[in-house]
């Protein structure tokens, strides 16, 4: 096909690149398992030279002066996983219901939702935390949960929307011959055929939740209840933390979202051309 | 190892005096109530809920003590109370809500918010918790802290959480006006009577007591006096040189000159928390302005167009050239680390910088910024008292644990700041080290003008309005703008 | 039969009620209360409703910092757009030429999509930093020296004339694999025959790829400028992380002076004000979007 000059080329090229991708990840751990001794902003390229896990045990547990990560990983699963869970659930009915089942003004309707996905969620800050605080839901993670849940109805809404349309129309009418009703086809057909789609929509929420940070830093104050997003930054913020443990903690924060999108990247990679590229 | 000594000397001099919730057992000969054992004591039947409560606290960790359930229980012969001493027993029912029968059972936790996470701040930090703890030990403290200099990251944490109800027990908060920024007749708590119960407004000096009253009240309970007006130095580069450290802004740039050829950087500068410059340019103005002049900047007697305003724009225009390039990415603390590698000589910082020199070993100098000698540019740290603590009557404990002379000895010591308090004794000042010896003595005598950017000269809007000033002149460099921008920023602020 | 009929029309609608209100509520509700906030005079900590006009929004186009966020913005959404279109154009490029481990590759590419902005922020912050004449360089520096390349030093995000810029170097590494994956399913949806038919009328491959490709390509291209574009307006996270407002606010963008003026100094109302300018921003690029594909739904 190509001559053997021009496909080595492209190979250099893609491996660079692979390496600018890359560079971030060595840093991290290459400088997470240095000891503090070790630790040198000026030598941050070299590889440790002993292997320890003590900015590991320190960015978990904490040290002088600082709390560890360890309780806002905690915090974190407990907000995400409801907060999937339910958004999911929610979009599941909602996209089920836009794609098969048109009344009068859906289509409006769906399109005013959607807008919903993109605004700025500073435009919604102020009201939020008052109507948290009236509801005395403000600092605490249910408020949270809350949050990402109404704010996830877009997306979720949206992929299932466009897997439901997948659906042969013949499944759904031969259930609608047997009698089944709204509900009915809805237990009968598309749920059984929904895992892909929750698949997908229970990594998307997942990752966009553990990632949050404008939520969590403006709702959830209490350094007891903080995710581990805000944590991090704290940590990384304050000028006593040694930056081996800065870097330890990174690692720790990204890993779920990491592990998720190593084994199960290819529903993420469906969440991303579910969500986009289709209207 | 001398301060870790000391440290500990103290705290055994302390026990052996057995401070705070001092009190005394009381075992009782005959089955009598709270109300007549109160009214035995201290004349009026009104302490029982005090005696009450100190019995159930000492009765968690010690069960030689009774527990008591009700106020009105009679109590059997033989049983041992612990009655506390007077002050406390008087604050308890200043503070206490009848309300919360909750708090007559001891206990609890006392969160406990501040940004002192820094080394000496943290350890000074530790040395109250651990006088706490002494004659509080059924309570649970929980450290707060939120890193981030001069708490701009702590402040935005706090305020939604005061707004939500649920703040800690208690927080750091600067004398002065930063108190403003917190709504305090919403969400605090007036502190005048336990000021009268514990005596502290005849020992704290009443130049701090004018900064500490906002609105007529008193809202903290101040542990420390922090100078910001220190010009530090690199010992070993200035004998080097044969320099000596400046008087006044002309022989300063001449010392710029000779370490700049000899390329070492002559003065050090961070930003990256975004007040560090500004507070160099309040030393600066401290500098160009008679202390007078300055205080009247943030009363409106002073106009900002003032030339010595002028004049301390184009010094700190002229140090520019002679900073390090990287002051963005650097804080407080980690430029420092130029000085300690003999890489730069000089920088201007608080004396909490005094901390950090010491716990990396650093001998360094000090002198006044130049231009400033005999002004005491001050700042105080404080605890608040929020409306709606948790655990009230823990926090009780914990300001008077910082309002004391031990505790304030204890804290200053490692957080290389100096006591609030005006009885400290020349044996027990002898304790600290040169820098803060000498500092007591200028707070003696100088001149007192408050900090700006630490929350005492001006309410936060206005501080957030000087900081962002200055750090734009940073990179414009235009004097007149920035001017005119800190003109409109004073009216702003007083125009209102 | 026309009464089940009847039956699910009313539950369909029934169903989607409460997604439907809360979404009334949380989203369009509470725009409309923050824009009343933003003609109102709250600006400490207790509020205070009363109507001021357009006071704010004056102060605000006064206020030379938010001036300087406006101008980051604009430069930092071109820079991060166009950077992550071109850098993910490319890649798919190269990957769509049946390249061994390709999976590998598209792996690598797309991971930083997984991370937190926070993630991003905190690595990037210490690559970036230029390191000092006189203690050394670090980072990207460093690594630069080390390859011989040191002409190519900058100052990054400590130098006010690179500020932002910076900035949108971590965002297009984070985002560009992104843009990688969209382009790749589109050019591996462009049938063959297509190209084999232009190749046989002579042209190049370049010449192809201007005049086949690309103009199939157009819709990805659109889907990911609106999605690249709306994050690129509303970033916050990243510049938290990473540079915070950086040396005479080269760094600082409107998301962030928002939070800082409402949650640092009580400017309640100011900050709605942003917020709403903010809002207004992102949907003249959003709404134009939704009208078309609203209209395409109904076409369909």
């Amino acid at each position: 096909m190509k001559l053997r000059p021009a496909r080595l080329l492209l190979y250099i090229v893609l491996i660079a690149f692979a390496l600018y991708y890359l560079m971030p990840v060595y840093v991290l751990v290459v400088t997470s398992f240095k000891s503090f001794a070790e630790v040198n902003l000026y030598r941050m390229w070299n590889p440790p030279r002993t292997f320890s896990l003590e900015s590991f045990r320190r960015a978990l547990f904490g040290g002088m002066g600082y709390q560890g990560l360890a309780p806002n990983i905690l915090n974190s699963v407990i907000m995400v996983v409801p907060a999937t869970l339910i958004s999911a659930a929610l979009g599941s009915l909602n996209g089920y219901i836009f794609a098969r089942w048109q009344f009068r003004g859906a289509n409006i309707l769906f399109t005013l939702a959607l807008f919903g996905m993109f605004i700025p969620y500073q435009s919604v800050l102020i009201p939020l935390v008052q109507t948290l605080k009236s509801i005395g839901l403000y600092g605490t993670i249910p408020g949270l949960i809350l949050t990402h849940v109404i704010y996830g109805i877009p997306i979720t809404t949206l992929i299932f929307r466009n897997y439901y349309a997948t659906v042969p129309k013949e499944l759904v009418e031969a259930a609608r011959i047997d009698g089944a009703g709204l509900l009915g086809v809805y237990r009968r057909i598309m749920l059984p055929l929904s895992l892909p789609g929750f698949a997908v929509v229970l990594i998307w929420q997942f990752t966009s939740i553990w990632n949050d940070f404008l939520f969590a830093v403006t709702i959830a104050q209490n350094p007891a209840v903080q995710p581990v997003t805000v944590a991090l930054n704290n940590l990384a913020g304050s000028f006593i933390v040694e930056w081996n443990v800065q870097m330890a903690g990174a690692l720790l924060a990204a890993l779920p979202t990491l592990l998720v999108y190593i084994f199960l990247g290819r529903y993420f990679m469906r969440g991303l051309l579910a969500g986009s590229l289709k209207g | 190892m001398r301060k870790v000594v000391w440290f500990l000397a103290v705290l055994v001099v302390v026990g052996l005096l057995g401070w705070a919730q001092a009190g005394t057992p009381l075992v009782l000969d005959k089955p009598s109530s709270l109300a007549d054992i109160s009214l035995k004591v201290f004349g009026d039947s009104a302490y029982a809920p005090a005696i009450m409560r100190a019995t159930n606290s000492k009765a968690l960790v010690d069960h030689s003590f009774a527990r008591i359930s009700r106020l009105d229980e009679i109590l059997p012969a033989g049983a041992k109370l612990w009655v506390p001493d007077a002050a406390w027993a008087k604050a308890f029912l200043a503070v206490w809500d009848p309300n919360r029968v909750e708090d007559l059972f001891g206990g609890g936790k006392l969160v406990v918010g501040s940004w002192w996470t820094a080394g000496g701040e943290a350890e000074g930090l530790e040395a109250l918790f651990a006088l706490y703890r002494e004659s509080f030990p059924d309570v649970v403290i929980v450290n707060a802290t939120v890193a981030g200099g001069a708490g701009f990251v702590f402040k935005a944490v706090l305020k939604p959480r005061l707004i939500a109800g649920d703040p800690p027990d208690t927080f750091q908060l600067h004398a002065g006006l930063e108190v403003e920024g917190y709504s305090p007749e919403v969400y605090l708590r007036p502190l005048d009577d336990l000021y009268a119960i514990f005596g502290w407004d005849k020992v704290f000096p009443p130049d701090l007591l004018d900064l500490m009253r906002y609105e007529g009240h008193y809202w903290g309970v101040p542990v420390n006096i922090h100078r910001s007006n220190v010009l530090w130095y690199n010992k070993e580069i200035f004998a080097r040189y044969g320099l000596k450290p400046p008087a006044n802004w002309d022989e300063f740039f001449q010392i710029c000159e000779v370490l700049k050829e000899k390329g070492i950087v002559p003065i050090t500068l961070a930003n990256a928390g975004g007040w560090e410059a500004p507070h160099l340019f309040e030393t600066i103005l401290a500098s160009t302005l008679t202390p007078e002049e300055y205080r009247g900047l943030w009363t409106g007697t002073t106009p900002w167009t003032h030339p010595g305003v002028t004049q301390a724009l184009e010094i700190l225009k002229k140090m520019l050239d002679y900073v390090n390039p990287d002051y963005s990415a650097h804080t407080w603390d980690t430029v420092l680390e130029y000085i300690a590698a003999g890489r730069g000589a000089m920088n201007v910082m608080g004396d909490w910088a005094m901390g950090w020199f010491m716990a990396k070993g650093v001998d360094v100098g000090w002198a006044p910024v130049p231009g400033t000698k005999g002004v005491f540019v001050a700042l105080s740290d404080t605890f608040a008292f929020p409306k709606r603590a948790s655990n009230p009557i823990n926090v009780i404990g914990w300001l008077a644990v910082c309002g004391s002379k031990e505790g304030q000895i204890a804290f200053n010591m490692r957080k290389g700041s100096i006591p609030a308090r005006t009885d400290i004794t020349p044996e027990e000042k002898a304790q600290f080290n040169p820098y803060l010896q000498s500092c007591m003595e200028d707070w003696a005598r100088d001149a007192i003008v408050p900090s700006v950017m630490h929350g005492a000269a001006a309410p936060e809007s206005w501080v957030v309005d000087f900081k962002d000033a200055i750090n734009l002149f940073l990179v414009t460099k235009d004097v007149a703008g920035t001017q005119a921008a800190l003109v409109a920023a004073a009216k702003a602020a007083l125009g209102k | 039969m026309w009464l089940k009929r009847k039956r699910d029309q009313v539950l369909s609608v029934l169903l989607v009620l409460p997604s439907a209100l809360a979404i009334l509520v949380f989203v369009y509700g509470f725009i409309a209360l923050t824009t009343y906030v933003s003609f109102s005079n709250w600006n400490r900590l207790v509020p205070d409703y009363s109507f001021v006009g357009a006071a704010n929004y004056l102060r605000l186009f006064q206020n030379p910092r938010f001036l300087i966020t406006l101008r980051n913005l604009g430069v930092f959404t071109g820079l991060f757009v166009g950077g992550s279109l071109v850098l993910g154009f490319l890649l798919a490029v190269f990957l769509d030429r049946r390249i061994k481990a390709e999976g590998l590759f598209r792996t690598i590419y797309l991971y930083p999509l997984a991370l937190s902005f926070i993630v991003t922020g905190v690595v990037w912050r210490w690559l970036l930093n230029p390191g000092s004449p006189q203690m050394g360089s670090t980072g990207i520096n460093l690594l630069l020296e080390m390859m011989g390349l040191g002409f190519l030093k900058t100052g990054w995000y400590t130098d006010p004339r690179i500020g932002i810029i910076a900035v949108a170097v971590a965002a297009i590494w984070q985002m560009s694999g992104y843009v990688m994956a969209m382009y790749l399913a589109g050019l591996r949806g462009i049938p063959e025959e297509l190209r084999e038919a232009a190749r046989v009328d002579g042209a190049s491959e370049l010449q192809i790829y201007r005049y086949v490709v690309l103009p199939l390509l157009r819709p990805i291209t659109f889907g990911a400028l609106i999605v690249l574009g709306h994050i690129s307006l509303k970033i916050y996270d990243l510049v938290v992380a990473m540079t915070g407002p950086g040396p005479g606010y080269s760094c600082d963008v409107p998301a962030y002076f928002m939070w800082e003026l409402t949650f640092r100094a009580n400017r309640f109302a100011q900050g709605a004000g942003i917020a709403i300018i903010l809002l207004v921003i992102v949907s003249i690029l959003i709404v134009p979007y939704l009208r078309y594909s609203l209209r395409r739904e109904v076409e369909t």
